[in-house]
């Protein structure tokens, strides 16, 4: 409905803003509610999320698994930090490919437009060399997509 | 530019954290090295590949040969940051449906 942007800050900030056709309620609950994340947290087409655990308070765990229609898969672990129902998650979050990628501290905010939603996520990394590796790893996932695209063009 | 040669270099993932490794400034043989606990052969290796795909280049600067990225290898950056970009817009279409979804499960509820 809206165009996301997403954009670099500084050497270890990642900003990506969405806006939303719902109010802030609806948009936190499809963030924290386990049975509504594993409808959307997907990726690129092809890949699914059998296991979905997200313990909602604060110390609560988070543990997403992503499995491909082709049999390979890979997992995020993380931990919740502060929730402020509505309007605000902070956790954190690592990939395992199978090695932990360096802890990505993750903001997002729900904040009410009218009666849509202004989503902003603010991500921080550790360093600069981890934000690029961060974003390659991802790329990653989209050259998966690329590559299937190409095969069928060949 | 040849699209073979690029994918196949892109394909290996200790070559594109090079190219990552390249967008933040130049770097030596000995400096890429490093990080990638690899041996210097190793890394002259997947260099060639990356040179030979016209995505970086190499300046001679006294007896050091610094690579840095060339004009297709920013392009290829930029890339992989457009498809960071595309999996997050896809989960968002996603979620667009999920929420529009619940409304109307609200909707049923209430009624």
């Amino acid at each position: 409905m809206s165009k996301m942007t997403l954009k670099t800050e500084g050497d270890t900030h990642i900003i990506v803003t969405r806006r939303f056709a719902a109010p802030p309620e609806a948009v936190y609950r499809a963030h924290t509610d386990p049975k509504l994340i594993q409808q959307w947290v997907l990726g690129p087409e092809g890949w699914t999320m059998p296991v979905c655990i997200n313990e909602a308070r604060p110390g609560g765990k988070i543990r997403y698994q992503w499995k491909h229609e082709k049999g390979q898969g890979f997992y995020l672990t993380g931990e919740f930090v502060s929730l402020e129902p509505y309007s605000r998650i902070v956790h954190i979050e690592r990939m395992h490919l199978p090695d932990p990628t360096p802890d990505n501290y993750v903001e997002t905010r729900f904040d009410p437009d009218g009666s849509s939603t202004l989503m902003t996520m603010r991500m921080t990394l550790p360093d600069a060399k981890t934000r690029a590796a961060m974003l390659a790893t991802n790329m990653e996932q989209g050259m998966e997509a690329s590559y299937k695209r190409l095969d069928s063009l060949l | 530019m040849n699209l073979d040669a690029t994918f196949s270099a892109l394909a290996d993932p200790t070559r594109r954290a090079i190219l990552s490794r390249l967008a933040k400034g130049e770097a030596t043989v000995m400096e890429l090295a490093k990080p990638f606990e690899m041996t210097q052969p190793a890394i002259s290796q997947h260099l060639k590949v990356l040179e030979d795909a016209g995505l970086i280049v190499r300046r001679i600067d006294g007896t050091r040969r610094p690579r840095r990225l060339a004009k297709a290898g920013i392009d290829a950056m930029d890339q992989w940051l457009a498809m960071l970009r595309k999996a997050l817009e896809k989960n968002y279409s996603r979620l667009d449906n999920v929420l529009a979804a619940m409304e109307h499960n609200e909707k049923g509820k209430s009624q």
